[in-house]
């Protein structure tokens, strides 16, 4: 099946996909990757305020490449990072934020339980950065740039982001273990 | 760095089309086609076709009557910091420990050189900007001399371990023997052959035997895992057999560019 889905997400919009299906997201999507997950967490202990609302968001693992311009700042590159790396703290992320979906490359390990209901992993071709910038029209905001700028959250406006295939549903169903173990049966098996 | 960040080899894209015409499974196959997509618009528009441009690496081989004249390691650097602002290169070299990023893709021992003295007249400097996600994947490890049956299983666990993190279809560069470093040397070197090589039979049997895993593109499922696999060997002390495994994704990028008369 294909979806084409606005932002902000509802817990509807998520429930009826199944790992496999094709999604094209519009609207606002916030990047994420190690340095602003942790300081969301950290942020999250001292019950601080965060400068931007995760309420039915969609969260990008990607450190994109910008340009800043005298209009501002420009997307020159923007694929998906390697999600694996956020695997600890997404279960404590998914806890204290209504976050609906996660677009990554190369799924995730021990999340399928914290997505159980509420949130789905989307897969974006990994390195396919070109193609992505075009799908992002506009750098709504920044923040955290002091983390660097592939760490800073940034807060982009996209259409038709895809094709994203749903990866691990919200029903426990995570198309990446399930090769991974096919891998390793038969690694174990040829040894 | 711009021909490189911007335009894939064209064996790699051979390759590529060769998976994307082979692969019967339609995830997989919508993903190639998705990453051909791609390299076509970051050419079209010259701008990098994954946003992580990598750490620089470059292999120099100078030639023993080659007279620069000026200090070609500056160069490189400077030319690192001019190719970060104007193609532009995300700025990805950071202090490993205190992690704040110089903001120019240069510091301590980064761009990372290497250099070979050769026979001639010319300087031929290859780039190949190397990406963390599937750096990250690589291995090395120190085996017993008498373990050399073991070394297509170390490549096949490495794979497994990577799924679809490291970006596949993968080029996965193979280096035995030398010693702890020379080791992950040749292995990297390895990633700088030529896709449409004649692979030897340790090199078909790893490629066939990593297929077989059914990883596919991105880890989502397909029968390409892997466009080549290249073993490079060097002698090593009796007593030691080290093997490192670099993992290069799908988008094995390099150039180079040959100064001063002919190679």
């Amino acid at each position: 099946m294909e979806y084409h889905l606005k932002t902000p997400l509802e817990i509807e919009d998520i429930k009826k996909l199944n790992a496999g299906d094709i999604v094209y997201i519009s609207g606002e999507i916030l990047t994420a990757r190690d340095e602003a997950h942790a300081r969301i967490l950290e942020m999250d202990e001292k019950q601080e305020e965060l400068p931007f609302s995760l309420e039915g968001a969609v969260i990008y693992h990607c450190g994109p490449l910008m340009q800043q311009t005298e209009n501002g700042w420009k997307v020159i590159s923007a694929g998906p990072t390697t999600s694996g790396r956020m695997s600890k703290m997404t279960p404590p992320l998914l806890r204290s934020h209504g976050i609906r979906a996660i677009i990554g490359k190369g799924g995730m390990k021990g999340v399928t339980d914290a997505l159980k209901g509420k949130c789905v992993y989307l897969a974006y071709t990994g390195g396919c950065a070109a193609l992505a910038a075009e799908l992002i029209k506009e750098v709504k905001a920044v923040h955290w740039l002091d983390l660097g700028m592939p760490e800073a959250v940034w807060v982009l406006s996209v259409e038709e982001f895809g094709p994203l295939i749903v990866g691990i549903d919200a029903k426990g169903k995570d198309i990446f273990s399930e090769v991974r173990e096919k891998a390793q049966e038969k690694f174990e098996k040829q040894k | 760095m711009r021909k490189a960040e911007t335009e894939l080899p064209e064996d790699v894209v051979d390759a590529l089309r060769k998976a994307e015409t082979a692969e019967e499974n339609d995830v997989a196959k919508s993903q190639l086609q998705t990453i051909l997509k791609n390299i076509e618009i970051a050419k079209k528009h010259g701008v990098p076709m994954c946003q992580d441009t990598g750490i620089m690496i470059f292999f120099a081989e100078i030639g023993s009557e080659f007279q620069p004249g000026f200090d070609i390691e500056a160069a490189i650097q400077e030319a690192v910091i001019l190719a970060t602002a104007k193609i532009p290169l995300r700025p990805n070299a950071v202090d490993p420990l205190s992690r704040k990023n110089s903001g120019n893709n240069t510091g301590a021992g980064i761009p990372d050189i290497h250099w070979k003295l050769v026979p001639g007249k010319h300087l031929k400097i290859t780039v190949a900007p190397k990406g963390a996600g599937s750096e990250n994947m690589s291995s090395l490890r120190m085996f017993n001399p008498t373990e050399i049956g073991n070394i297509k299983n170390f490549v096949l666990e490495t794979v497994v371990n990577a799924g679809g993190m490291p970006c596949p279809p993968l080029t996965i560069g193979v280096g035995i023997g030398g010693s702890f470093d020379a080791a992950a040397r040749l292995a990297k070197e390895a990633l700088l052959e030529p896709l449409d090589t004649q692979m030897d039979v340790l090199e078909k049997e790893i490629l066939e035997a990593v297929n077989a895993l059914g990883i596919g593109c991105m880890g989502l499922g397909g029968s390409t895992t892997a466009l080549s696999v290249h073993v490079k060997t060097a002698y090593c002390h009796t007593a030691s057999l080290p093997v490192a495994v670099n993992i290069q994704c799908w988008a094995n990028r390099h150039a180079s560019i040959v100064f001063g008369g002919e190679e």
